[in-house]
């Protein structure tokens, strides 16, 4: 016991009750800080390969030049030396929820009372023909920030006046579903700016999507005649690619689209991680109890952020940091054997139609028959008819939404 | 060592193993109000105490915070999103916030 004196982070004991946190992102991040803040006495180990985080949040902006990626990093400090959680930058290789272990890369083996998997998404490779983590080496997702927007930034600045960027929006369940449209905002303020004459055709698998209405206005009002959006029956669904041919072929092969710039934003799941521990169902996400997080399949794991089933929250970074936060009182009375409060969490996501023009969509949400649903009358998108100093006041609220949940949840 | 001393060590090691241990006995169950207040943080930064352009709610007495929060619902107060987030709670639930939120204190 006396050494613990000395101990300079301000941890738990070692015979503590140890909670595992897999995944450093708006989720996982976020449970291991609330479990700290909310049980001091909890030992609580978060593992995450990275020692930086690009976050999604923000990478449009990368690539509209509003910010650079230094500008949308956090790392792992505060949450070690603030809150007093074991940071271990390592990755995990296998779980097993009957011996409640975690393996390690590294080739340690941690021991858990409770583990938190906030594992974010992974790619359905191959749902569209010649599309594979290879070919996003040429062609970039650019949906897990990072390399990939930097790379989707470099092909945005050498690309010539007059070109083509090309778009492809995914269908079914995927993460933060305005955010392929902010991008073409974004990439479309870009190019305005830069390269005037230049085109962009957005390839949608969906027959709609979200706060639709409020971009295509904005688009109307501020890039006219740049950016054309293709329906999924119209000839939206890109099928093929040709990474050689810089192309994607649509409509059973029939309709070819070259481009200079094409960004495949492919259809995705819950982690690799998760639905190897059998976390998931057979559409690929991972079912959990609604009011806890805790998995349905198995009991003492809670699944949190993208991966996770939770009602009509949608799969996005302040979703997760909620989730996070639910988790984690969850976690807290399941150890100390109290009841959870019922739930409450809320969701604002904002978009940039401009650097001085913001959109958002918000909900609060309770638990409504097992499922989190939305309280009726509440939330819901920005108004059509808001005035362009409400635009501005949004774009403004972008940037402190952003400072605040990254500081919310890494600070 | 004296019996004293030796005393003294079992003594201070008793209490040091009381202290470690006390967290995991007396901690409160986290209430509802707490975890409501805590979804707010994402925007208004933990605690209320924002940084950047959300506007800090820290130190927030819960006279205003009711004021402001039924005044968003009810469309008496301008706002971008507040409104539509205040149309989210019942009277009961904003005075269980406002009391928790006014509780934290202003951080700096």
């Amino acid at each position: 016991m006396l050494p613990m004196l000395g101990c300079a982070t301000p941890g738990a004991s070692a015979g503590a009750p140890h909670v595992i946190v897999i995944g450093g992102g708006f989720g996982g991040a976020t449970c291991a800080k609330y479990l700290r803040r909310f049980d001091p006495g909890l030992r609580v180990t978060l593992v995450e390969a990275d020692r930086q985080y690009a976050t999604c949040p923000g990478s449009n902006w990368v690539l509209g030049g509003l910010r650079d990626m230094p500008a949308i990093t956090q790392g792992y400090d505060a949450l070690r030396s603030k809150h007093g959680v074991d940071v271990v930058h390592d990755t995990v290789t296998a779980v097993d929820p009957a011996a409640r272990t975690v393996r390690l890369a590294g080739g340690q083996t941690l021991n858990y009372d409770k583990l938190v998997m906030s594992p974010g998404i992974d790619f359905r490779w191959g749902a569209i023909e010649g599309y594979d983590e290879n070919a996003s080496r040429r062609i970039p997702h650019a949906w897990k920030a990072g390399a990939q927007t930097a790379l989707l930034r470099d092909q945005l600045l050498a690309m010539r006046d007059g070109g083509t960027f090309i778009v492809s929006a995914p269908g079914g369940a995927f993460r933060c579903p305005p955010g392929p449209y902010e991008r073409v905002s974004m990439v479309a303020h870009y190019l305005k700016t830069h390269k005037p004459k230049s085109k962009i055709l957005v390839l949608d698998t969906k027959e709609n999507f979200s706060k639709q209405g409020l971009f295509q206005a904005g688009w109307a009002k501020r890039y006219e005649g740049m950016i054309e959006w293709v329906a999924g029956s119209k000839g939206g669904r890109v099928e093929r690619v040709d990474v050689a041919k810089m192309a994607v072929y649509t409509e059973g092969g029939f309709t070819e689209h070259k481009g200079d710039v094409i960004n495949i934003i492919p259809a995705q799941m819950a982690s690799n991680l998760a639905l190897a521990t059998g976390l998931g169902n057979d559409e690929g996400w991972c079912p959990v109890n609604q009011a806890t997080f805790e998995s349905t399949k198995h009991p003492g794991v809670y699944v949190i952020g993208d991966s996770a089933i939770a009602g009509a929250m949608p799969k996005s970074g302040h979703a997760a940091n909620n989730q996070g936060k639910m988790a984690a009182v969850a976690v807290v009375s399941a150890i100390r054997g109290y009841a959870v409060p019922e739930p409450s969490a809320v969701n604002t996501c904002y978009s940039l139609v401009a650097p001085d023009y913001g959109i958002s969509i918000a909900a609060v949400y309770r638990l409504k028959d097992g499922a989190l649903a939305g309280v009726q009358g509440s939330g819901g998108l920005t108004p059509a008819d808001a005035s362009v100093a409400d635009l501005r006041r949004e774009a403004n609220y972008a940037a402190g939404w952003y400072t605040g949940i990254t500081e919310d949840t890494w600070g | 060592m004296s019996s004293q001393r030796k005393g003294r060590v079992a003594l201070t090691a008793f209490a040091l193993a009381a202290m470690l241990a006390l967290p995991a006995v007396a901690q409160a169950q986290i209430s509802r109000a707490e975890l409501m207040a805590v979804s707010c943080f994402a925007c208004h930064g933990t605690d209320g105490y924002s940084t950047g352009d959300m506007p800090a709610i820290d130190g927030m007495p819960a006279d205003e915070i009711v004021k402001a929060m039924k005044g968003y619902r009810e469309g008496l107060k301008a706002a971008t999103v507040m409104d539509r987030h205040a149309k989210g709670y019942s009277d009961e639930e904003i005075a269980q916030l406002a009391n928790y939120l006014s509780k934290l204190g202003k951080k700096r």
